[in-house]
């Protein structure tokens, strides 16, 4: 964990993300009975964003989304080069809230109710990804990736409450059903595209590049559950992520959407009982 | 190379249509069908969509939507005109508050005729307009050329 990860993440997340979303929209298809669009269909997508001509509402949220990405890709540098693990959760909220402004700067009923919800949706997964990283200084005694990442068991022993929480609020991380209330990756709801509404062409592309940025840092963050010094953690990391994967794709396709109020009250309940007394049971008899 | 072919979103609008070719649109999207294969993707946001899919006559009420809609949609975009009632009005051209086809209010690229229009013909008149896009393209393209060779060389 050094420096050079953190370039190789720089130039290898897009592609790597870009693949995600490609693998997870032709899984989605067959799981519906359809044949699906080619896995590299992501990419056709954003490289046509770029052709489109750039209609901007309003001159500043260019700026937001330039920040957007910029701390998207902060944070993700940041993260695969082993840095602190508290950095790396405030600048990732602090990419998300630029999302936010630039959906309010626009001025449209539809973007401002998308605002709204994606601050709904910051609010309820925040305390989850706070108490992980308290979980972790708790059983590595720090707060730098690198460390983390080290030890002789994985955290995910130390730490099952902690992780189950943290895959309640993965779903909502990754914009899946049932948590999909700020934005959707499919068409038709209430609130047409909720926070990308008015963002046309190019600016859109660049929305498409920061989400996969994101997407390959929290597939990272999930990764300090399973990281340890042995040559087993990634192949143990590999297994459950295809498991995790699978999973968040079966129930995006299997459930509806709830109302923000279920989403907040329900992942703060959990990350207020079953995490919190799994960092309960840990101070007292580590 | 570009990819403008291999991605068309499309928005569906209904003008004033019997919901026949609506259903008939939706229906591209279903398993059978499948359009998704060919990159579509139903967005249901003009600033994101290529291809405007109307379907219905167009009334006094429904031509400003439309006109809305289509000003909304960011370059290059095409419009196709779905059934016999957005091609010319249909069986309701004659009525009082009906203006007729999309092509009275709105530039029309691709017209698929049908009552209602059959899934595999909607499927053709998207590929004709992905084509036509392609052509869009090119030709922006090339106006920017010239007005870049205008511009260096007076």
């Amino acid at each position: 964990m050094n420096i050079l990860t953190g370039i190789i993440y720089l130039i290898v997340a897009p592609f790597a993300g870009g693949l995600l979303a490609g693998i997870d929209r032709k899984i989605t298809a067959r799981m519906q009975g359809r044949q699906g669009p080619p896995i590299l269909q992501p990419f056709y997508d954003v490289a046509k964003l770029f052709t489109k001509q750039n209609a901007v509402v309003n001159a500043s949220q260019n700026v937001f989304i330039f920040f957007y990405l910029f701390f998207n890709v902060f944070t993700g540098f940041l993260f695969f080069s082993g840095q602190d693990v508290l950095l790396v959760t405030f600048a990732l909220t602090l990419s998300g809230i630029f999302l936010v402004l630039c959906a309010y700067t626009v001025n449209s009923p539809f973007s401002s109710m998308g605002a709204s919800r994606e601050l709904a949706q910051i609010m309820s997964y925040e305390p989850a990804v706070m108490l992980s990283a308290v979980g972790f200084y708790m059983v590595k005694d720090s707060f730098s990736v690198a460390e983390i990442v080290g030890g002789n068991l994985p955290n995910v022993i130390y730490l099952p409450g902690v992780f189950a929480v943290f895959l309640y609020i993965l779903t909502i991380k990754l914009r899946k059903s049932p948590f999909d209330i700020s934005t959707s990756h499919h068409a038709h709801q209430e609130i047409v595209k909720g926070v990308t509404t008015e963002i046309s062409g190019p600016s859109l592309g660049i929305i498409e590049i920061t989400h996969w940025y994101e997407t390959i840092l929290i597939w990272g963050f999930v990764y300090l559950f399973f990281g340890f010094d042995s040559v087993w953690s990634l192949p143990i990391f590999a297994v459950a992520f295809v498991i995790i994967f699978l999973m968040e794709i079966l129930i995006d396709n299997s459930s509806a959407r709830v109302k923000w109020q279920g989403m907040f009250k329900t992942s703060w309940f959990l990350t207020a009982t079953i995490a919190f007394l799994n960092l309960l049971v840990i101070s007292i008899f580590m | 190379m570009s990819f403008i072919k291999k991605s068309p979103w499309i928005i569906h609008y209904d003008g004033t249509s019997c919901n026949g070719c609506d259903i008939e649109t939706l229906a591209c999207l279903t398993p059978l069908y499948d359009v998704e294969r060919l990159g579509v993707v139903n967005t249901g946001n003009p600033k994101h969509a290529d291809i405007l899919l109307v379907t219905g006559s167009v009334n006094e009420q429904s031509a400003p939507v439309l006109w809305q809609i289509y000003n909304q949609m960011a370059n290059p975009k095409v419009v196709v005109a779905i059934g016999i009632c957005a091609l010319s009005g249909g069986v309701f051209k004659e009525c009082y508050n009906v203006k007729g086809g999309v092509d009275t209010v709105l530039p029309v690229d691709v017209y698929v005729p049908g009552c209602a229009a059959r899934p595999e013909a909607i499927i053709d008149g998207v590929a004709k307009a992905c084509e036509i896009l392609q052509q869009k393209l090119d030709h922006e393209r090339e106006k920017k050329r010239t007005r870049k060779a205008v511009k260096n060389n007076g």
